[in-house]
């Protein structure tokens, strides 16, 4: 017997395996980047002072940060949309800008935290920093996750397309819903800890 | 197996695996089988669960003669634990949270979702294997890994963790280094248990056989899907707060510190502004959900076997049904009746008591379902229905002497002394331990083709059940009494406790015969996998489909695909050749006769 | 998500549209941090267009508009409920100080600490 519903949808439930076990670990990602802004909330109002993140931040390079996502975001669908298409070149050029701009997302987070360590504004320094290093770094890690992911699937997962083309658009699909997933959560963190 | 490489070949693994003999590694190590990871998570627990037994035999004796050095074993606990075999409060601390730790993180909830989840639940649904068999080997490894660093940090300098098992902050962020390892101990498995819970709701959601509707599934299947969202949704923020806690301690930051601490060591030099309370709040939106993790499968297991051995439909099937999902989802929104005495405020001790009350209903209706199920049936009393059997009355008054500490009163006089102790005891250990012992001794003959030995099993049952009520009725009484249970010399120091003080040792013997009574199990346990009796696919004459299957099962579980074609308990049905109908017979064959 | 291409390309125009609805809140967002207003309404507004733009993100590229799962929409439905009561945690923590001063005991520690040198 072999295990069913791997790349066809089970009917009573419109889902094949892929795409309800991405979801489910979408569902505790929430609740684990919940769990951290919940302990911001908590900080924030029980804090005696709170400084505003432009004291410690960078706007022009936060923005520039979320741009880059959103348009890595951007590009990360149209990978799917030209799988959809039976167009693999541009599947292949649309995932490689995708992780391209994950990279440099990571590398200017990069530099945002040597300068903060030149500056002395370590974890240690206060609780906004605090909150500030634990969730970035918490979505860094899952950028660079998300990277690997996609450089497998970039490079030698792709070899899939040519064997079982529906079973790689499947996980192209649960791969970009993990991104867009990423994405969402820096949608939040940028102005909660950049601009309030 | 060994040329795969790329993941799109998970699927014809199955014919890989019937083609090609596997080598030892893949085959009983590395396994993706559910049914060997299923069994590997079952013998792992178990042995965290009497290594966790037998922290508390060691605590028992410090409690029951305060300061004598223990005999014999004393001599072996180092001396910067225990010097000249007399424990150490430290050292009497790191037991106390690291019990607590093991038997439920790395014992209890393994055993019972990761064993009996793992082994039964793929089966039960006439499955072939868990939905991501690789994610299911990076399960238990993660789980291994964690239970690995757990036991690793008894030997770090200052030992384990000895802030209790909640780790409550400030105190476990000024704690020894032991804390740490807890920490990342717990983050494993954390992982673990999320990666079981994706795969376990993929899996019963997505893989069951053709006619098996909701309303078919087993009672034990219904458990352990409530079971895996608790863990999916209540884990994630215990992870948070564990990173978070990390950082308190790895990075001096103050997220459960408030400013102006002192220790006897003077003012601590850290920017403050953090809250301790919160971490109580993040622990136990996780720990009570937790709490129904613990009794949610021990509830399904006791379902299939008191169907089976009364030989009569699971009484009030639907309403079960709902029951369990109204527990589970009210499990998210009574956390706090843990934290009464943290000066929260009366309207939200009213909110919380409210919620705490609501949720005893659909326990009380899912133990009197199981009563009723009782009337009037011819039962069968073997093994597995004994131990069945007594969870009915050791988790009613588990959940019974609950109600107290729901309410906020009450709870200012009864929290944190030995009367919670007893009250969770109760549930968890003739509870849910019981029901876990049933259910081992109920699949036994799935997984090996045996039975296990019947007399060895009584012994072991009535030694376990005298014993285990010797040790957990009297916490009732010096609870109530007022003894704290953190207490390194058992409440010798309360003068108003010296009246029953004389429990202490009595309880200590209690847990004494239950550990000598547990010999009876290990022994009948591995004695019956080369001489227990031979016994046919369905040995108890049971309904569900993993009966349908081999005994063991094969690679793939089946020899032709099952079929649903009724509910899950119909036995006795009038009119038919046997007082079983499976759910896999098609309507009008005739059953196969029993092969006892 | 199934289809035929004319769907798809249609898909890929909505999704440069709402691209282009990111890219204009983004720039919105960070003007609105510029406004001279006080904390509690500026983060009212930041809250209010991130909400719109993750709502965007979910429904068009995580295609949840599209979706007609029961189940799955019934799993993120029961796990909105459970974070939304996540993040009632902090207003249990201080539920009892609402209209009440009552200053954190520590809030003059270093004053206090003065005082004593």
């Amino acid at each position: 017997m072999e295990i069913p519903y791997t790349v066809a949808a089970r009917p009573d439930t419109g889902l094949n395996n892929v795409k309800l076990g991405i979801w489910l670990f979408l569902a505790s990602e929430v609740m684990l980047f919940g769990g951290l802004f919940s302990t911001y909330v908590i900080l924030r109002i029980g804090g005696v002072d709170w400084p505003l993140g432009a004291e410690y931040l960078n706007i022009p390079i936060g923005a520039f940060n979320t741009a880059v996502l959103i348009g890595s975001s951007v590009t990360m669908v149209m990978c799917f949309a030209s799988l959809k298409l039976g167009d693999f070149a541009k599947y292949r050029m649309y995932m490689g800008a995708t992780i391209l701009l994950a990279l440099t997302f990571l590398a200017v987070k990069g530099f945002e935290y040597y300068e903060k360590v030149s500056h002395d504004h370590l974890p240690s320094h206060s609780t906004f920093l605090a909150i500030y290093w634990t969730m970035t770094a918490l979505h860094g890690l899952h950028i660079v996750g998300g990277v690997i992911v996609n450089g497998y699937f970039w490079g030698p997962g792709s070899r899939m397309w040519h064997v079982k083309r529906e079973m790689f658009e499947n996980r192209v699909e649960a791969a970009g819903l993990y991104w867009h997933f990423v994405d969402l959560v820096w949608i939040f963190l940028f102005p909660v800890l950049y601009l309030l | 197996m060994e040329n795969v490489t790329t993941a799109e070949h998970v699927a014809h693994a199955e014919h890989a695996h019937d083609e090609h003999e596997l080598s030892f590694l893949r085959a009983y190590v590395f396994s993706v089988d559910h049914k060997v990871i299923g069994i590997q998570y079952a013998i792992t627990a178990m042995l965290f669960l009497l290594f966790g037994f037998s922290l508390m035999m060691l605590m028992r004796w410090q409690l029951a003669y305060p300061g004598a050095p223990i005999p014999i074993i004393g001599n072996f606990l180092g001396q910067a634990n225990a010097p000249g075999g007399i424990m150490l409060p430290e050292f009497y601390n790191q037991l106390g949270a690291m019990h607590g730790t093991i038997m439920v993180f790395m014992g209890v909830v393994p055993l019972a979702v990761g064993g009996f989840g793992n082994y039964v639940l793929p089966l039960q649904i006439g499955a072939p294997d868990m939905a991501f068999p690789r994610l299911n080997m990076a399960s238990y490894w993660a789980f291994f890994g964690g239970g690995v660093v757990m036991f690793a940090s008894f030997f770090v300098p200052g030992g384990a963790a000895n802030s209790g098992w909640t780790s409550y902050a400030p105190l476990s962020i000024i704690a020894l280094e032991g804390q740490t390892w807890w920490l990342i101990g717990m983050i494993f498995l954390i992982t673990s248990s999320l990666l079981g819970s994706i795969n376990f709701i993929v899996t019963a959601l997505q893989l069951r056989a053709p006619g098996l509707s909701f309303m078919r599934l087993p009672f034990f299947v219904w458990a352990q899907l409530v079971t895996a969202f608790l863990l999916l949704l209540a884990f994630p923020p215990l992870e948070a707060a564990g990173v978070l806690q990390l950082m308190d301690r790895v990075a001096d930051t103050s997220f459960f510190m408030p400013s102006g601490l002192v220790t006897t060591e003077g003012p601590l030099e850290i920017s403050g502004g953090g809250n301790p309370l919160l971490w109580q709040h993040l622990f136990w939106f996780l720990a009570h959900p937790e709490v129904y993790v613990l009794i949610l499968p021990a509830m399904g297991i006791v379902a299939e076997i008191l169907a089976n051995n009364t030989r009569k439909p699971l009484w009030g099937y639907r309403v079960l049904v709902a029951s369990v999902i109204f527990l589970g989802f009210m499990s998210f929104i009574v956390w706090a009746h843990h934290m009464f005495l943290t000066g929260m405020g009366t309207a939200m001790s009213a909110f919380f008591q409210t919620t705490t009350m609501i949720i005893s209903v659909p326990s009380v209706v899912i133990l009197s379902a199981f009563f009723i199920t009782l009337y009037g049936g011819s039962i069968r009393y073997n093994v597995p229905m004994l131990f069945a059997l007594a969870f009915l009355p050791m988790f009613g008054i588990g959940g019974l002497t609950g109600l107290p500490l729901g309410l906020s009163a009450p709870d200012i006089h009864l929290h944190d002394t030995y009367y919670v102790i007893g009250h969770f005891h109760y549930v968890v250990a003739p509870g849910t331990i019981f029901a876990l012992f049933a259910g081992l001794y109920y699949w036994y003959p799935k997984a090996t083709g045996r039975v296990m030995n019947e007399t060895l099993g009584k012994i072991h049952f009535w030694g376990s059940f005298i014993a285990i009520n010797c040790v957990f009725a009297p916490m009732f009484i010096t609870g109530l009494v007022g003894v704290n249970r953190r207490l390194y010399d058992g409440g010798m120091q309360y003068a108003h406790a010296q009246e029953v003080m004389e429990w202490n040792a009595f309880m200590s013997y209690g847990a004494w015969a239950l550990g000598l009574f547990q010999i009876f199990f290990i022994v009948n346990f591995f004695w019956s996998i080369r001489n227990g009796k031979k016994v046919g696919d369905n040995p108890w004459g049971a309904t569900t489909i993993e009966w349908q299957a081999p005994s063991p099962p094969p690679h793939g579980n089946f020899t032709t695909p099952p079929e649903a074609h009724r509910g899950p308990y119909e036995y006795s049905v009038p009119g038919a050749s046997n007082d079983f109908s499976m759910q896999g017979q098609a309507t009008g064959a005739e059953p196969e006769p029993a092969k006892v | 998500m199934s289809g035929s291409a004319e769907e798809t390309k249609k898909h890929v125009d909505i999704y440069m549209k709402v691209a282009g609805a990111l890219a204009v809140l983004t720039v919105l967002t960070v003007l609105a941090s510029y406004l001279d207003v006080a904390v509690p309404l500026a983060i009212i507004i930041a809250v209010i267009i991130a909400t719109a733009k993750g709502s965007l993100v979910v429904s068009y590229f995580m295609h949840l508009v599209d979706e007609r799962s029961r189940t799955l929409i019934f799993t993120l439905a029961l796990t909105v409920v459970f974070w939304i009561v996540l993040m009632l945690v902090p207003f249990l923590t201080i539920s009892d100080t609402y209209g009440v001063h009552k200053p954190l005991p520590n809030a003059d520690a270093a004053h206090a600490e003065d005082e004593a040198h």
